[in-house]
């Protein structure tokens, strides 16, 4: 059992994470490194004549390609890590009679999402380098919270029967943004607003893309390395 | 005889089943491990090198 979970999540892990590498490469990345221009002050908004404009346009990838290769494979190492949630969920579920397919795989993937990137944007939406931010274990405690609240919430409302467990489900969704995430009382953002929606978005866009080619990978090899 | 067989049956299926969560909390625990170490551990090496990937997917590290 553990050696199909791993040999399934580490293959869909290492497709997924090249694909993730690539797609954030392209359309991610480039917003991080133009946030960066703020961060050491190359780029200001609100220059010193106190006008708001600054220069729009992110430097190249391919400036320094060197710098790409490292987050390219911890990409790798974080959508192996999230294979092996989602295998071990295949596992868990088909002990209690549901058979993953490639289909469902896709679902189970949005799901990761929904989990994993979505809600807990609701709180701490994606930020560019130059944004201060609270004190970061808070902020980890309460990512890990909003996770497994909203992946516990998503069983819930997959498997469960009656109306109970949709109960908890939406006490388990609504509890983490009731609590509320850590939060300074002050703006302090340098960078352009345009830039820093834009990069919420794109990352957003760029992690559903992925999270949804780590379902359907996961379910594929599941599957395959199963009849083999 | 047929009782023992019967034992044996059930012995191997507890086992059976058994093996099988213990790979599912196995798995969940290396993905844990997984994911902290890249999008969660401190050390400046572990911070500096994944720093774009941690931005682009919004983790909260620093």
């Amino acid at each position: 059992m553990l050696k199909h979970i791993l040999t399934s999540a580490v293959f869909a892990g290492i497709v997924a994470g090249l694909f993730a590498a690539i797609i954030n490469l392209w359309a991610v990345i480039p917003m991080v490194m133009e946030g960066e221009l703020y961060e050491s002050g190359e780029r200001t908004h609100f220059a010193v004549d106190g006008s708001p404009q600054s220069d729009a346009g992110s430097p190249s990838i391919l400036e320094d390609p060197a710098r790409h290769i490292m987050p390219a494979a911890f990409s790798v190492v974080v959508f192996t890590g999230y294979a092996f949630f989602l295998v071990a969920a295949f596992a868990l579920a088909e002990r209690y009679g549901h058979k993953t397919t490639v289909r469902s795989g896709v679902i189970w993937g949005l799901c990761g999402f929904i989990a994993f990137q979505l809600a807990p944007a609701m709180g701490m939406p994606p930020q560019l380098p130059a944004t201060p931010g609270p004190e970061v274990v808070p902020r980890q405690l309460w990512w890990a919270m909003t996770v497994i609240f909203t992946a516990s919430a998503l069983g819930l409302i997959a498997f469960g029967r009656g109306v109970l467990p949709i109960a908890v489900a939406v006490v388990l969704l609504f509890a983490p943004h009731i609590i509320g995430a850590p939060r300074l009382d002050t703006y302090f953002g340098f960078a352009a607003p345009e830039l820093a929606a834009h990069f919420a978005g794109a990352s957003l866009a760029a992690t559903a893309l992925t999270w949804t080619t780590l379902g359907l990978c996961c379910a594929w090899f599941w599957t395959k390395l199963k009849q083999d | 005889m047929n009782d023992q067989v019967k034992v044996a049956a059930i012995a191997q299926k507890s086992d059976a089943a058994d093996q099988g969560l213990l790979g599912i909390i196995g798995a969940v625990m290396l993905g844990a491990v997984l994911l902290f170490s890249a999008g969660f551990a401190q050390a400046t090496v572990m911070h500096d090198s994944s720093h774009d990937m941690r931005h682009a997917m919004a983790f909260p590290c620093h």
